[in-house]
């Protein structure tokens, strides 16, 4: 990865020779992840889900009547009594409030994956700086980030959540922002740094400082590339732990947010139909079934890109 | 040893300083203060209401504040709960953390052991069905809606089946003509539950060091006479039932929170087995002719148990979280009920001290795992 910035002389430019490189690693990188089953469970998972949260918009402008099966406000008029049971026209039923569970569901699998994402970008963007700075500075500077990191593993996560949704409304930016911080800082970071030390010594660092470039550029050019690929498989797990964390708070009422999957068992749990699991079927189980798949499903994603990025781990 | 020990102890008590201190100024970095509660009604005159603040001492400049709370917490004094007043918070805490800290250390230990045994046979048998399958186990162990799959049990156990009780803590009928308060049978319980183990284990540290013969039959005999003594000492006090029915309120979330933390555990055993059975020593002790079994017991899941220990350390801010929402769930009146309980009422004093106390918990905690670490690996000497 070391190629300096002179001036392109060979026939193909920097550029084409970066791609064409990128698409190698790329290429292999697919076909062993291909090999590990699991990664491809958790990769279509993620791919129903995301196809359920792109067709709501479609849904709500074409078939769908605003009044009846708006996600938050509608109420389903052509139902007698609500919760309804499943029918042509609710495919999974209405919740107590008479809302359209299917349109729910739909509607919140949007926002936790922009939730996920900017959890996980959040994250790893901390997490890469800190690591990438603390291997390359040592000394203070990584006792200090070290020493922090430290207390953040300990902080457990969804009690420092509680705490904070007593003192501040939390929403969803809010929330991806300490979850960030919290791995960011902590966990991810400390990973990332055992990573960082191994490319620090390399001797292309050692050629870029002799050519005269300073800290920041170091840093940022000729580490923090090298750490993307494990940075990117903690970014599966980031999301993973950012949607459950938001299920179990809307779950326990304590999210300002409009809907989501944790609130949709809030208001089953609020309404008594919580241990009336065989009658009211529909009020549990889809909203419970895909936090659990959507979470083990980036899970199972990263999991298998451990044994893609970590050689260890392969099958010999 | 003992160095690193005080290093590690003087280490541990400046995180909860800086804890301590990001918790105070969190507080008081929100709008308004304590004495608003009470000064924002219109009918106090402005001298009272300046003698309020006085008294809750919310005009001191912010440093002496923060010294006051850190003296203040230092002595245990928390203040008073707004939701449960007049109990103060240490004693609503006393009451609590004993409850907390049975249902997370048995869950924990139970789920170790579990994982562990399970998890080494797992890794031995790679590519089998059996791997697959208790992967896909695990995981789903691991990732599931903690709060889901808490509700599936109590309507599987005790909603249809019927064995157990729902939720709570006790059953309000059975103590309403009780000589002694819950928590005291509960606190003789703990002690019945620590004389218990330590007993067990001396027997069986004894036995294995020593190489005694018929290790087995002793074993077994201690354990049924620990056991028929605890018996008879607890039928002997009267309180049996009492102590009888909390067993039974414990048996569920006990159970719920060892399956989510035995996910983990096992898929952590597994891992580390894979990386230690490559290396050369269990080559040379194959070659030995040693047969399986002790190959995996001896030579490969002594070795794979560090990783393991270490990442229970960072393991368990996620252990002491799946134990506040499995309380919550099933109404188990401990510190993860006060804190959500105290969150949702705005119980400002309460939810502080009930969040200092998880996390003096979770640091006490690490020390300990940090000392066992060191005892398991003797190539770690400080």
């Amino acid at each position: 990865m070391a190629v300096s910035d002179s001036p392109p002389t060979a026939p193909r430019s920097l550029w084409a020779v970066r791609a064409a490189l990128a698409a190698r690693s790329f290429k292999q990188s697919w076909s062993m992840f291909r090999g590990t089953r699991i990664g491809i469970i958790g990769l279509a998972i993620i791919l129903f889900y995301l196809l359920l949260a792109a067709a709501h918009p479609i849904l709500m402008n074409t078939v769908w009547d605003e009044k009846i099966y708006d996600p938050v406000v509608g109420y389903a008029f052509d139902e007698t009594r609500q919760p309804a049971p499943p029918s042509w026209s609710h495919p999974l039923g209405t919740d107590p409030l008479g809302r359209d569970v299917l349109s729910q569901l739909m509607y919140s699998a949007r926002s936790e994956f922009m939730l996920g994402l900017l959890a996980a970008l959040i994250t790893v963007s901390i997490g890469t700086t800190v690591g990438a700075v603390a291997a390359y500075f040592g000394g203070v500077v990584d006792t200090v980030l070290m020493r922090l990191a430290d207390i953040m593993i300990m902080l457990p996560g969804i009690s420092v959540l509680i705490v904070l949704s007593a003192l501040i409304g939390v929403e969803h930016f809010e929330l991806a922002l300490i979850i960030g911080i919290l791995s960011g800082f902590g966990g991810t970071g400390v990973v990332l740094k055992s990573q960082a030390l191994s490319v620090v010594v390399k001797p292309y660092i050692e050629a870029a400082r002799a050519a005269g470039g300073g800290p920041v550029h170091i840093i940022f050019v000729h580490i923090v590339p090298n750490l993307l690929p494990l940075s990117f498989l903690y970014m599966m797990f980031t999301v993973t732990g950012a949607i459950f964390s938001e299920a179990v708070l809307s779950f326990l009422g304590l999210l300002n947010v409009r809907m989501s999957w944790g609130l949709m068992i809030h208001t089953t749990e609020s309404a008594g139909y919580l241990l009336q699991v065989g009658e009211y079927w529909w009020l549990i189980f889809p909203a419970s079934l895909s936090i659990t798949l959507l979470c083990s499903s980036f899970y199972l994603v990263g999991r298998s890109l451990d044994e893609v990025v970590n050689p260890r781990l392969r099958r010999s | 040893m003992a160095r690193y020990l005080i290093k590690r102890t003087l280490q541990i008590l400046l995180t909860l300083f800086i804890f301590l201190s990001i918790v105070f100024f969190l507080v008081n970095a929100q709008p308004g203060d304590i004495s608003h509660v009470y000064s924002l009604n219109p009918d106090l005159p402005p001298e009272t209401r300046a003698k309020l603040q006085d008294l809750f001492g919310v005009n001191e400049p912010l440093w002496k504040q923060y010294l006051v709370y850190v003296k203040n917490t230092l002595t245990g004094n928390f203040g008073v709960s707004f939701s449960l007043y007049p109990r103060t918070v240490a004693d609503v805490i006393g009451e609590r953390l004993p409850r907390t800290l049975v249902l997370f250390l048995t869950a924990t230990v139970l789920s170790f052991y579990l994982g562990f045994a399970l998890g080494k046979i797992v890794a031995w048998r790679r590519g089998g069905w059996v791997e697959y399958g208790s992967t896909i186990g695990s995981v789903t162990l691991y990732t599931v809606f903690t709060p889901w799959f808490a509700l599936m049990m109590i309507w599987l156990f005790a909603f249809r089946a019927g064995w157990l009780p729902i939720g709570k803590f006790l059953d309000p009928v059975e103590w309403r003509e009780a000589p002694t308060s819950a928590n005291a049978v509960f606190n003789q319980m703990i002690i019945t539950m620590i004389v218990l183990s330590v007993a067990i284990f001396a027997v069986f540290l004894f036995t294995t060091r020593k190489r005694v013969a018929g290790a087995r039959l002793i074993q077994a005999g201690s354990i049924v006479l620990t056991a028929a003594v605890v018996a008879g000492v607890w039928i002997a006090s009267g309180v049996a039932h009492l102590a009888w029915d909390i067993v039974e309120h414990m048996i569920l979330p006990v159970g719920t929170l060892t399956l989510i933390s035995f996910g983990g555990a096992m898929l952590l055993t597994r891992n580390s087995m894979l990386e230690t059975m490559r290396e050369d020593y269990v080559t040379a002790a194959r070659a030995k002719g040693l047969p399986e079994k002790q190959v995996r017991d001896r030579h490969v899941a002594r070795n794979a148990l560090l990783p393991v220990v270490t990442s229970f350390v960072f393991s368990l801010a996620f252990a002491v979280d799946g134990g506040i929402i499995i309380e919550s769930v099933f109404s188990w009146p401990g510190m993860g009920q006060t804190l959500i309980s105290a969150a949702t009422t705005e119980d400002l004093p309460l939810a502080v001290g009930a969040f200092v106390f998880v996390g003096i918990f979770v640091l006490v905690a690490h020390l300990a795992a940090d000392v066992l670490y060191v005892y398991l690996d003797p190539r770690i000497r400080y």
